[in-house]
């Protein structure tokens, strides 16, 4: 389903962020991204999600280069992938119906996205996808009353009602509380299972990976370091791939994070 | 080497400190202001001997008739104005704005859509570039003395104005959630709904209703050259050397500006629920 073939990302300023990826994922996986801060997590994942063009490589999703594709097929592609992020990017003023609406946006004829902003057109989908996650109370609510977890969990919504093909979440748990962690892991590894979509979710949690993704790819300074069956990766594996993140470590992080910041929203 | 650290920045603020005074000074010479000249004792008193005819304000019931109607007129100027200025302003900002772009955010670059927005900039910056001054006296040539002429000199002066504040509130919001939706697919008209106006609403709101006491005030303005309302009441009553009249009719300026001030918290205490 996705394919990278020797896939490089250079930053304005030519640090390499990721350097001669080849990956290839088939529909119906569930793979974890795990590593340190600063190995290209972020950048694989907006390259999946065709946010983020390669500067060398071959990127594929379901057999077709986006950036060969007309700008009207680029947008249907990008529809049909769903995309999940460490803060929930949803207006603090907006009424949680209309942010679990607004995943259907590139599906919906746009007098249709529109005159749901009059009337939400489609109250009971809504309260489908927020029901199992324990917010159906919520749904008329503003988004600034919820906390931080109930936010990201309607975000899970928005993205479970879009019903997309791929799932991309870039740290989606790593703002939450252990047992709330967990449980949005798996709901989304429950969800990507029922439908038979694939999943790609970065994380900071290791035992999570391990425990609820059938693949774990381990990344280190823009390379893949392991990529295996979450069964098979051992405390070693683990241990080279976290390995020296100490203080120097810690202070390249640092360096380089307002550049990745810069380009998450350029 | 010291071991003290230094802001790096420092230098290039104070250099700038300097360079906006050596810009100030000259200006300052050019401008003509001496504030001396206000309190020599010859002028105080011209000052306070006009001043002096203001009071007290005009209260006959036949100047107070046509005070009424020309409020009227100058609200209905500016509101027609502002109305139709918007129906100006909203798609010029749409087009003009960087926030809704596609190509900015996978920075593949859309040569079309670039070029549209360049133009979008330039018909804002002719529109605001002529003053609304100008305008109505153009369009007293075309309409005749009245409304009728404020009201499109109002247009098209607030429609480039509200275009180019609009395109520029759209841009400086937290656009997380409008790229999030461009992201997954959605249109520009469906981002700008679900992830910009939430954000931005009650800016657009408010600066509106600001241009809305402005156009109140332009209205007077344009009223001296013909084009009806409170302004062209303020000119009869000025060149007749009526002082109470005059200081009614600025009393009614001031509870209008008050009025917008009002209408602009209502309006926003709306927009955040």
């Amino acid at each position: 389903m996705i394919s990278l073939t020797a896939v490089s990302m250079a930053h304005a300023g030519g640090r390499l962020a990721l350097d001669g990826i080849d990956l290839s994922v088939s529909a119906g996986e569930r793979v974890a991204l795990i590593g340190p801060s600063g190995a290209g997590k972020t950048t694989l994942l907006r390259l999946i999600g065709a946010s983020l063009q390669p500067t060398t490589g071959l990127l594929r999703i379901d057999g077709v280069d986006p950036w060969g594709l007309s700008a009207r097929d680029l947008q249907r592609l990008r529809a049909g992938i769903g995309k999940m992020h460490q803060t929930p990017p949803i207006p603090p003023r907006q009424r949680v119906v209309t942010a679990v609406l607004a995943g259907r946006l590139g599906q919906w004829p746009l007098w249709r996205a529109m005159a749901s902003l009059v009337y939400p057109l489609d109250i009971a989908g809504a309260r489908a996808v927020l029901e199992p996650l324990g917010l159906a109370e919520r749904l008329f609510d503003r988004c600034d009353q919820l906390s931080g977890g109930q936010l990201q969990r309607v975000a899970l919504a928005r993205l479970f009602y879009q019903q997309p093909q791929l799932e991309l979440a870039d740290e989606p748990v790593s703002a939450l509380d252990p047992a709330l962690a967990r449980a949005v892991a798996v709901a989304l590894n429950d969800d990507a299972k029922r439908r038979g979509v694939t999943l790609i979710a970065s994380l900071h949690a290791v035992e999570l990976a391990l425990s609820e993704f059938s693949r774990v790819i381990g990344l280190r300074n823009g390379r893949v370091a392991f990529d295996l069956p979450a069964g098979q990766v051992g405390q070693h594996h683990v241990e080279a791939l976290y390995a020296g993140a100490g203080a120097g470590q810690v202070a390249e992080a640092a360096k380089a994070e307002p550049r990745a910041r810069l380009t998450r929203c350029a | 080497m010291s071991a003290v650290v230094r802001d790096p920045a420092a230098r290039g603020r104070a250099t700038l400190a300097v360079l906006g005074l050596c810009v100030l000074w000259p200006l300052l010479q050019i401008a003509e202001f001496k504030p001396a000249v206000l309190f020599a004792p010859g002028n105080l008193a011209t000052l306070g001997g006009f001043l002096a005819t203001f009071l007290p304000p005009a209260t006959d019931a036949g100047f107070l008739g046509l005070l009424a109607a020309a409020t009227v007129d100058t609200l209905a100027i500016a509101t027609v104005g502002i109305a139709l200025a918007m129906l100006i302003a909203v798609p010029l900002a749409l087009l003009a704005t960087r926030s809704l772009s596609i190509g900015r955010l996978d920075a593949r670059l859309r040569p079309l859509s670039e070029a549209v927005r360049l133009c979008a900039r330039a018909l804002t910056l002719v529109l605001r570039g002529v003053p609304e001054l100008v305008w109505a006296l153009i369009f007293v040539r075309i309409f005749g003395l009245g409304p009728a002429a404020g009201v499109a000199a109002l247009a098209i002066t607030y429609g480039g104005m509200l275009a180019k504040v609009y395109a520029e509130i759209l841009e400086s919001t937290d656009l997380t959630p409008t790229r999030a939706l461009l992201a997954a697919g959605s249109g520009r008209l469906g981002a700008l709904g679900y992830g910009l106006l939430p954000v931005a609403a009650d800016e657009l709101v408010s600066y509106t209703v600001y241009r809305w006491e402005c156009a109140v005030r332009a209205s007077v303005v344009m009223g001296f050259v013909g084009a009806g309302g409170l302004g062209q009441l303020m000119d009869q009553s000025m060149k007749m050397l009526n002082g109470g009249e005059a200081c009614s009719i600025l009393i009614t300026f001031l509870l209008l500006v008050m009025l917008a001030d009002a209408l602009s918290a209502w309006l926003r205490r709306q927009v955040r629920g």
